[in-house]
């Protein structure tokens, strides 16, 4: 009894003591508003601020929070294209993950499955695969922009509503966060048992049986795994899309504070994007975890 | 009802081929429960599996209820040493997906009773709609066997179906498949290496020698009545006449090879089933 | 007095509302110097069991003592071997005995412990094999060596959890007749759990099933007066071996039977027959609504002279 109750305890104390130390570091390092009162050429006292400190122009952990409390206390709220509440930033990131996140495991877990049912498709791709995989997003940016440089909807009054950056960047998402999902989709297929096929043939299922009712359950679980990590890769990329084409996410918002030297704002987005990223690995992870033991 | 006419298997190696099973000659009859012993790696196993039709003949021909056998099907049916049930569906649903297969044209409520039927008779009628996971290694093996009797073979194939399980589980295990094969007496061959296993549960006990090159090296007719009492047949004082005949083999004739001997001079039982065969005795140039 | 005694111990687990008895009156008294062995099904209590003589459990009532004393936490005066060997990986066979010896006999001088380690390990026939790491080793072979380092820390008695179920049938005929042949040289009190009838008979002095009824309780202890060392074949035509193996596998599966409830229900056999999966795309299915039953097999029409 004892144990389990020190146990919950530590476990929410230790994390808490942890955020308290980095707090503290990071109080250090950052930059101090110093006021100091000096006589200037025309003989008045003016008062002058400086930054002074190891990282003089880092706000403090309070300057932070006062600076963001608006973004986080009105999370909704839109004041200008570029000037809206942070969750409001981070549901048109999400959203756009989603889409390429979809697009992603459409075209991904077919390839999977061909790659693992097929020798000759695996000798005949692996080496292209093995190329593209390792190809950073912020590369395939210019080149999405490129091909889909044509893309162009507009909606009633005039305005585009998906445009060849739209394009661009559900095809940079899709392109990178797909490897996951091929290679452990593959890798799930090669590792039905042979026991299980053999049930298939010996009860001589048709082969749309054998893949829904053997291939597919008995890949599920290596499928999820990809899944997840397709996502985090997802979510990785989007920033760096947002940042290069300016579109309104939290990683546009973050360019775009950057640039007008509002630095407690982008502090505000990179925990912004971390607890998004965290959320959506344990919802993934619970979903995982729920095929596993089937 | 079962022909295997001189059945060889062979692999190719690097160092050429390597020959697992020699000369294989067995007739089942209608009906019969025939047993295949012998040391682990000597390929009776491999035996099975190609009457199961999931390993190609080398050589030789298999004829199944009059018919040229190929490739493995539901008329044929198997269980393993592990049960391979889907994990992911209950053990009614394991049951069914067979059962769907081969009875297609008969009513939903018949394919659903007759899942039913079998899960019950080996004792998982509370249990049958649990996931694999949540059953104990012994009650697998038991959906095991139901999903292969409710398919009404034409032959069952067993390969070490207790061999994963401790004993008295085994014995358990043993008397729900005789329940089962008391009701429908379908042609069975099985693998062990479990003396008493064969005894209990089999018409005949075909020896097979060590691999590779494995032959079959003897064979003993089990002379107990059926329906069999486990009591009744250990207190039967020819029980341990055989179980010795058995465990001898086993001990000290294992590496005696019929084919190599000129001067082997078969057991009764073995003499009766190299006259069932046409063609004489396997000679070392055959 | 006996060396190890339980009187009257239960136990089961979980809270209370949800829980399963596991043991119940058990009464087991073990001499100094007995091999006794314990049969019982796979979940019926018999590791609870040991755990309640190693110390590991504690009876919910009744004692378990040792030389007379309550046992209150494992001892090096009681070794365990376990079905999984647990010996370490990165250890040779030598350095994995030298481990406990060295833990137990502090006060030895390196010779010594060292003359000790290797007396057991050539006790367990491994002296060729002492340098080797236990993953070069095959799991009979593992299996000595974790029997070769509880011995060599002398307890007073030797506990073994189905010591050699992991293990293939041959090797466990070998190790079987191994371990009766170390005992009969050393006489450690041994108590030894298992699950296959025959292995008990051809080690045991004293055969105690474990009744599976819920909760499980021992049976009558059966003697097995055979001398030894005992030949695995031999012992087949002998008379007290037959009687012994009807006896105590007709225990235990009565016992079974027993406890299962009996409950009738009323189930029926459809009247179906398989189809011929080899001829599925042929036409015969199409002028044949439903499917083949057992009883038009035996409707043949038969052509009787009028």
């Amino acid at each position: 009894m004892h144990l389990i109750q020190r146990f919950k305890l530590d476990s929410i104390f230790l994390p808490l003591g942890a955020i308290l130390v980095t707090c503290f570091f990071w109080y250090v390092i950052a930059g101090k508003s110093v006021i100091t009162e000096k006589v200037d050429d025309f003989g008045d006292k003016i008062k002058v601020t400086k930054r002074e400190g190891l990282s003089a122009d880092l706000p403090t952990p309070v300057e932070t929070w006062t600076a963001s409390k608006l973004y986080i206390t009105e999370p909704f709220a839109k004041r200008g294209e570029l000037d809206q509440g942070i969750l409001r930033f981070t549901w048109m990131s999400l959203v756009l993950v989603a889409q390429g996140y979809a697009i992603a495991l459409i075209i991904g877990t077919p390839i999977g499955f061909f790659l693992g049912l097929s020798k000759k498709f695996t000798t005949a791709f692996d080496p292209i695969i093995q190329v593209l995989r390792p190809v950073s997003p912020l590369a395939w940016l210019p080149l999405g922009m490129i091909l889909f440089s044509g893309v162009k909807i507009v909606n009633g009054d005039g305005r585009t509503t998906f445009g060849a950056s739209d394009a661009a960047a559900l095809f940079t998402i899709a392109i990178c966060a797909m490897w996951p999902t091929v290679m452990n989709t593959a890798v799930g297929v090669r590792a039905v048992p042979q026991d299980y096929l053999n049930v298939a043939k010996v009860l001589k299922l048709s082969k749309w049986k054998t893949l829904w009712k053997v291939l597919v359950p008995a890949t599920l679980p290596y499928m999820f795994t990809g899944f997840r990590l397709s996502l985090g890769i997802a979510w990785l990329v989007i920033v760096a899309v947002e940042m290069l084409t300016g579109m309104p996410g939290v990683g546009g918002f973050l360019w775009q504070q950057y640039n007008a030297n509002s630095y407690a704002h982008i502090i505000l987005c990179i925990l912004t994007i971390g607890v998004v990223g965290y959320v959506l690995d344990r919802l993934m992870s619970a979903i995982e975890s729920r095929f596993k033991t089937a | 009802m079962l022909e295997l006419d001189r059945l060889w298997k062979t692999y190719d190696t690097p160092k050429g081929p390597a020959t697992i099973v020699k000369n294989f000659n067995l007739k089942l009859k209608e009906g019969e429960f025939a047993t295949l012993i012998g040391h682990s790696g000597c390929g009776k196993s491999t035996v099975l599996m190609m009457v199961a039709g999931l390993s190609d003949l080398s050589k030789g021909n298999m004829i199944l209820a009059g018919r040229e056998a190929s490739g493995p099907g539901p008329d044929r049916g198997i269980v393993f040493q592990s049960p391979c049930l889907l994990p992911w569906m209950t053990a009614y649903e394991n049951v069914m997906l067979g059962v769907n297969q081969v009875y297609f044209t008969a009513s939903k409520a018949e394919r659903r009773q007759m899942a039913e039927y079998y899960l019950t008779i080996v004792g998982l009628g509370d249990a049958m709609h649990k996931h694999p996971g949540e059953l104990s290694q012994g009650m697998r093996q038991r959906v095991g066997i139901a999903r292969a009797f409710a398919l009404q073979p034409k032959m069952l194939l067993l390969d070490e179906p207790f061999g994963m399980l401790d004993s008295l589980t085994r014995y358990e295990l043993q008397e729900v498949l005789l329940e089962l094969w008391r009701r429908n007496r379908i042609t069975t061959l099985m693998v062990t290496h479990d003396v008493d296993e064969a005894i209990f549960l089999s018409d005949r006990v075909v020896m097979m020698t060590d691999g590779p090159e494995a032959e079959v090296g003897d064979i003993l007719k089990i002379p107990f009545e059926r329906p069999r009492n486990r009591k009744e047949i250990m207190e039967d004082p020819r029980y341990y006449e055989l179980r010795e005949h058995l465990i001898t083999f086993l001990n000290d004739r294992s590496h005696i090879r019929p084919s190599r001997e000129p001067q082997f001079k078969p057991s009764p039982d073995m003499a009766a089933e190299l006259a069932a065969h046409a063609f004489p005795f396997p000679t070392a140039a055959a | 007095m006996p060396l190890i005694e339980i009187k009257g111990a239960s136990k089961g687990f979980g809270p209370p509302g949800n829980r399963t008895e596991v043991l119940k009156n058990i009464n087991l008294s073990v001499e100094e110097g007995e091999f006794v062995v314990i049969v019982g099904y796979s979940g019926s209590g018999k590791s609870t069991l040991i755990n309640m003589i190693s110390g590991l459990v504690k009876p919910d009532t009744g004692t378990a003592s040792i030389s007379g004393e309550v046992i209150t936490g494992p001892g090096p005066d009681r070794g365990l071997v376990f079905q999984n060997y647990s010996l370490l990986p990165w250890l040779n066979v030598e350095e994995n005995i030298a481990l406990a010896v060295d833990e137990v006999f502090k006060d030895w001088t390196p010779e010594q412990r060292k003359a000790h380690v290797a007396k057991y390990i050539a006790m367990v026939k491994l002296t060729p094999a002492a340098h080797k790491l236990p993953k070069e080793l095959s799991g009979g072979m593992r299996q000595r060596v974790s029997v070769a380092r509880t011995l060599a820390m002398q307890p007073k008695v030797l506990l073994m959890d189905e010591p050699l179920s992991a293990l293939d049938a041959l090797t466990r005929a070998q190790l079987q007749d191994e371990i009766a042949d170390i005992w009969l040289n050393n006489k450690t009190t041994v108590i030894w759990i298992t699950n296959d009838p025959d292995e008990a008979i051809l080690v045991a002095d004293k055969v105690i099933p474990l009744l599976p009824t819920s909760p499980a309780t021992l049976g009558e202890p059966m003697i097995v007066d055979m001398e030894r060392p005992r030949d695995r074949k031999a012992i087949n035509h002998d008379a007290r071996f037959k009687k012994l193996r009807t006896q105590l596998i007709t225990t235990l599966l009565d016992a079974k039977g027993r406890t299962k409830v009996k409950a009738s229900v009323k189930i029926t056999l459809p009247d179906i027959l398989p189809e011929d999966l080899n001829y599925v795309n042929s036409l015969q299915f199409l002028n044949r609504s439903g499917p083949k039953r057992r009883s038009d097999k035996n409707r043949e029409e038969v052509e009787v002279a009028a």
